[in-house]
């Protein structure tokens, strides 16, 4: 049975060994929550040994499989003492690939989907940039001219709020959370009315180093309008 | 307003996308969203009724014009688009953020069983996925979620409009016994 070679195909070539344990079960025509362990693990080890001989690098993950399946089998000749803790021990193995099952499946779908741009299409927008009345301009805003608008905000606000460095009374985190809300929503925001709403001077700096974070993973794009100077963060 | 219909027809014509009820609700503050809702109901239903090149789509919660499937031969010959394939393990990733999010890296790949890095790097790039912001536990690892412009690919209302994970399970689950078979 295992002598009748594994003919992979490049493109058939798998993922992890993941995708190997599902190609073999799939091949012995075997119940996922029934598994032959001795006979799987048979097969998977001759596969990475076929690996080897063909001189493909296979990663540490395919050796923590083939472990993980090694200790299971040991575990089914064990006799179990506890009774309470007498799970068959291929669960551990059988639960994560439904799971990955599942996933799969769900990809499949997902792929047969009318795709935006490959099944359906859409009307090119007209205007590059959707907001504000054809033919004003905007310029892309520097970092200067963040920190720039950032200063006038902090001088708008009371000289006896304190910094309170004990306390983070809204996180980084959070605020980015609510600003994608926002964007979702309207798709684009000025810097002011971002900071509308706060006087805190620690609320004030967690927003804008939320800006800068987003700014950094590419989430929004920062323009500042020529004529009023308004800067204004648009959704990616 | 008796020619609510067609405003809406021309808002929809020249939107740059997806168009929601809220954002049409705000451009006309006389119409109230519930006749809203049902006007784009109605044009929706007359363009599927033309059974034209276009219809109207309900995706990542607003309505769009969008060209019927069947002509997409023709309509990528004119556009020549850049193809938007993903890779199965494209596909996988982006399904494990879809219907697990808000999802960190490490239960990401302890599903996949690889390492998923350069896959996420790609998925953000295209704007599928993106950054929630980080999980206060050590590492403080980077939290994914998917994008309005993911649900805008797939064709999808919204995050419920997934197939439910009940569908999916019956599908890749064989029937299993309820106890008792426990012998190896």
């Amino acid at each position: 049975m295992t002598e009748d070679g594994y003919k992979v195909k490049l493109e058939n070539v798998f993922e992890g060994p993941m995708d190997l344990l599902i190609h073999l079960i799939r091949k012995n025509e075997v119940d996922i929550t029934d598994i032959p362990i001795a006979l799987i693990t048979r097969q998977y080890l001759a596969y990475l040994e076929w690996l080897k001989r063909m001189n493909i690098d296979f990663a540490g993950e395919f050796l923590l499989m083939a472990a993980t399946l090694a200790h299971i089998k040991s575990r089914t000749l064990l006799p179990s003492h506890s009774s309470d803790a007498d799970e068959d021990p291929r669960l551990e193995i059988a639960r994560p690939l439904l799971e990955y099952l599942q996933i799969k499946q769900a990809a499949e779908e997902l792929a047969q989907r009318q795709l935006l741009g490959e099944d359906t299409f859409v009307r090119p927008p007209s205007a590059p940039d959707d907001w504000g009345d054809a033919g004003e301009e905007t310029i892309h805003v520097g970092l200067f001219e963040l920190i720039d608008a950032f200063q006038r905000i902090l001088e708008n606000i009371a000289p006896d709020h304190r910094v309170d460095l004990t306390t983070e009374r809204i996180s980084i985190k959070d605020r980015i959370t609510e600003i994608v809300d926002v964007l979702e929503a309207k798709g684009s925001i000025t810097f002011t009315e971002l900071f509308a709403s706060e006087s805190d001077k620690s609320d004030v700096i967690v927003t804008f180093l939320a800006i800068l974070e987003m700014v950094k993973l590419c989430l929004i794009r920062v323009a500042q309008h020529l004529p009023t100077g308004i800067i204004r963060l648009f959704y990616l | 307003m008796e020619n609510l219909k067609a405003i809406i027809e021309s808002l929809l014509l020249v939107a740059a996308a997806p168009l929601a009820v809220d954002r049409i609700q705000a451009l006309l503050p006389q119409a109230d969203s519930r006749e809203i809702r049902a006007v784009l109901q109605r044009l929706a239903s007359e363009y599927s009724e033309r059974n034209g090149g276009f219809v109207i789509r309900e995706v990542a919660g607003g309505y769009q014009f969008r060209t019927q499937p069947q002509y997409r031969e023709v309509v990528k010959k004119m556009l020549q688009p850049s193809p938007v394939r993903l890779s199965r393990a494209a596909l996988e990733t982006l399904a494990i953020i879809a219907y697990k999010q808000p999802i960190i890296r490490h239960d990401i790949e302890q599903i996949r069983g690889v390492d998923s890095g350069g896959i996420l790097r790609m998925l953000l790039d295209r704007k599928l996925v993106r950054v929630l912001g980080r999980r206060e536990i050590p590492g403080r690892p980077i939290i994914y979620a998917t994008t309005r412009q993911f649900l805008e690919l797939f064709d999808l209302k919204d995050l419920r409009d997934l197939p439910s994970p009940k569908e999916i399970e019956e599908l890749g689950r064989p029937p299993r016994q309820a106890d008792g078979e426990s012998a190896s």
